[in-house]
């Protein structure tokens, strides 16, 4: 066990997914010499050489699109798009080509090796185009598999799952924990499954769930509430997609009460999602509506981000108003 | 740090590029002799005859499948008529262990790697044998067997996975290359671009052949670029480039057998050019008439490739009219017989819904799949492809 910040525990997966297998390769825009814009693979060139660690030209479908077909071949590529806001270059090859490249052939050829990490979310002051949490877009798309790492110890062990993983995953990074959150990580090899929910704390009176950096603000919503006496329920998603209903669905039918949260738009958030599915499944064990926390129906702002996020008091807020429903 | 070592001025000097002008690598006239110069490359008989068989049997199976189209047996084709040459020539002159990514038009050289009838016709009418699960339109073939990437839709997206995977092949060390294929029209799409700056920056063993044939859809050539066809932008690229006759076989084979060396010996990306003609409309849903002259279509039926080769073969005593005889009413009784064959043959499974879209069926897949047979079982009679296979299940 070491103690990390995320960003080291990123690398040491990275790095210990490299030592593992030759094949796995780790490319973007400036992930070479420089270690990337977050220093997530810093060394790693240094380490396993130009072939396996490199830059690449500023093109971001190129970078999916040389991805998509390294992995085809059976390398094991991880891709860095520098941030997810500029990801939807990428868009066609990551919904067209990735997630549909083992259905289309009738699983002649896949591109199972395939991972795009992409540092996502606010809170770091990055305004409108440095900030955004496109997990929505990518879960509209069969095929994929979307995770989200909440801390050091789960960004390992997830991305290490990621890599392994024979599907295509996207692996978006909460940047603003990247450096602000710490603790204790194996050093060796371990791998989290992918598509399992894991439920953090055990209450009775509320089901409260999200995913990467929510979770840190859930914390402080729950640690608040829990001094009105409300018993929560705290409930890490991890995996978009495929998502893990089941737990989910198990948590809230013993609860009652649903409050999700995420940084996206409420629109199309993928909270709609769950919120719907969970009234299909839970509906006759429901106390209150299913409440949603998210950020407004604006692009991401500059100045007024805490206004816009959806911080520990507005988590808070939805735990009150659920349970004097 | 910049790589351009540039000469300074003191005027302003603008230049367009057009003092560039690339060549148009040719071997063989249209009546099958060698131009004065020329030299023929070196083909054996047995290779030559295989290449010839590839094209006539590619010609065969257009026209038999396009009238198949007319005739409502099939919901859509694309032909590779006036192009075999282009796409023979080039697959011929590989490794067959290369991978080939192609655009849709090149079943040629996937019939020159031994995909039999019975592949072709099994993907055509989507049955129980279609490899890709009758998931795709007609004309999507795949196979792992032969190194032939499935086919996409979605334009130039192949370019990049190219690349991509030719710098795999690089990394493995087997001495194998990646080709792939593309229209000049796909050449627009920003995909082909990444591709080929990534191939050059990172000396990846990648051909991109671009078959200009004319036309991309509606689409004349001027109205796609301002510039002297596709071939200079490997200038920009620092990338090697040919232009070839793409209706002359013989050249079309030497260039992709040198451009291969480049490739796989020396990890320099190459880009070729082959300047063809689309004899045939766009799909069997487009009306070329409506965009261009009968007269220029005649102009391009005389350059026909496939006789240009014929007259070759013969000329070398290795083909005659009795031989000729006897392939087309081989191939033409085999193609019809080998369509009634897929089309009696049973649609694929209905569990094919939901397999292959991630490694596994996650539950939620396996849910929603028992609640689709469920609803066929109540209602059989509306789903007659697949209440047969309903029938299991809870």
């Amino acid at each position: 066990m070491t103690k990390m910040n995320m960003l080291q525990a990123i690398n040491s997966a990275l790095d210990t997914a490299m030592a593992e297998n030759d094949k796995v390769l780790c490319f973007g825009e400036d992930v070479g010499v420089f270690g990337g814009v977050f220093r997530a693979t810093s060394n790693l060139q240094q380490k396993y050489g130009k072939d396996r660690c490199f830059n690449t030209p500023l093109v971001e479908q190129g970078i999916v699109g040389f991805a998509n077909g390294l992995a085809a071949q059976g390398s094991v590529p991880v891709a860095e798009i520098q941030f997810a806001d500029y990801i939807f270059p990428a868009f066609d090859q990551i919904v067209n080509e990735s997630a549909k490249f083992r259905y289309r052939s009738g699983n002649l050829f896949d591109v199972g090796g395939l991972t795009i990490r992409a540092p996502y979310g606010g809170g770091i002051a990055g305004g409108l185009y440095h900030s955004q949490s496109p997990e929505a877009y990518f879960a509209h798309t069969p095929g994929l598999k979307i995770v989200v790492p909440r801390n050091p110890h789960q960004a390992k062990g997830l991305l290490l799952g990621a890599i392994h993983d024979p599907n295509p995953t996207l692996f978006f990074e909460p940047k603003r924990l990247y450096r602000a959150s710490v603790g204790e990580v194996p050093d060796e090899d371990y791998r989290l499954p992918l598509g399992e929910a894991e439920v953090i704390k055990e209450g009775t009176d509320i089901t409260v769930l999200g995913w990467g950096a929510q979770m840190e603000v859930i914390d402080q919503a729950v640690e608040r509430a829990e001094k009105d006496g409300i018993s929560c329920e705290v409930i890490d998603l991890r995996t978009i997609l495929p998502w893990d209903v089941e737990t989910v669905a198990n948590s809230v039918l013993k609860t009652g009460r649903l409050v999700v949260t995420h940084e996206a738009p409420l629109t199309g958030g993928f909270a709609g999602e769950i919120a719907a599915t969970i009234q299909d499944r839970c509906f006759l064990y429901l106390e209150s509506p299913i409440a949603r926390v998210t950020g407004i129906d604006t692009p991401f702002p500059l100045v007024l981000e805490k206004e816009h996020l959806p911080n520990a008091l507005k988590v808070y807020e939805a735990i009150k108003s659920s349970v004097e429903f | 740090m910049t790589t351009t070592k540039s000469k300074v001025v003191y005027s302003p000097v603008f230049t367009d590029g057009a003092e560039f002008r690339i060549p148009t690598f040719k071997l063989l006239k249209q009546d099958g002799k060698l131009y004065k110069s020329a030299k023929a490359p070196d083909l054996d008989k047995d290779k030559a005859l295989r290449i010839y068989r590839a094209m006539v049997t590619t010609r065969i199976l257009d026209e038999r499948m396009l009238a198949a189209q007319r005739q409502g047996r099939l919901s859509f084709y694309m032909q590779c008529t006036g192009e075999e040459a282009a796409v023979i020539g080039s697959a011929a002159a590989l490794d067959d262990g290369d991978m080939i990514m192609a655009q849709y038009r090149e079943q040629g050289a996937l019939a020159y790697r031994g995909f039999s009838i019975d592949e072709f016709m099994n993907q055509l009418f989507g049955n129980e044998l279609d490899y890709g699960k009758g998931r795709q339109m007609p004309v999507h073939y795949g196979s792992k067997k032969l190194n032939y990437m499935t086919i996409s839709s979605p334009l130039a997206t192949q370019i990049p996975q190219a690349t991509g995977y030719a710098y795999g092949q690089k990394m493995a060390g087997g001495g194998h290359c990646t080709i792939t294929y593309f229209g000049e029209g796909a050449a627009s799409e920003g995909d082909f671009h990444a591709a080929l700056n990534m191939a050059a920056v990172h000396r990846v063993p990648v051909i991109f052949l671009c078959r200009n044939n004319g036309y991309a859809i509606s689409t004349p050539a001027a109205e796609q670029f301002a510039a002297d066809g596709v071939a200079p932008r490997a200038y920009g690229y620092k990338m090697d480039v040919i232009r070839v006759d793409g209706n002359d076989i013989l050249a079309m084979y030497q260039a992709t057998q040198e451009a291969r060396k480049l490739a796989v010996e020396h990890n320099r990306p190459v880009l070729i050019e082959a300047m063809s003609y689309r004899l045939a409309a766009h799909s069997s849903s487009d009306d070329p008439s409506g965009y261009r002259s009968k007269d220029e279509e005649a102009v391009w039926r005389e350059k026909d490739p496939i006789l240009r080769m014929r007259l070759w073969l013969e000329s070398k005593k290795w083909w005659s009219e009795d031989d000729e005889k006897q392939l087309q009413e081989t191939m033409r009784r085999e193609v019809l017989e080998t369509m009634k064959r897929a089309q009696k043959r049973p649609p694929p499974a209905l569990d094919t819904l939901v397999t292959d879209v991630y490694d596994e069926v996650p539950p939620h897949l396996a849910e929603q799949f028992e609640k689709v047979k469920a609803h066929i079982r109540k209602y059989p009679d509306e789903y007659p492809k697949s209440a047969e296979h309903a029938k299991g299940g809870a």
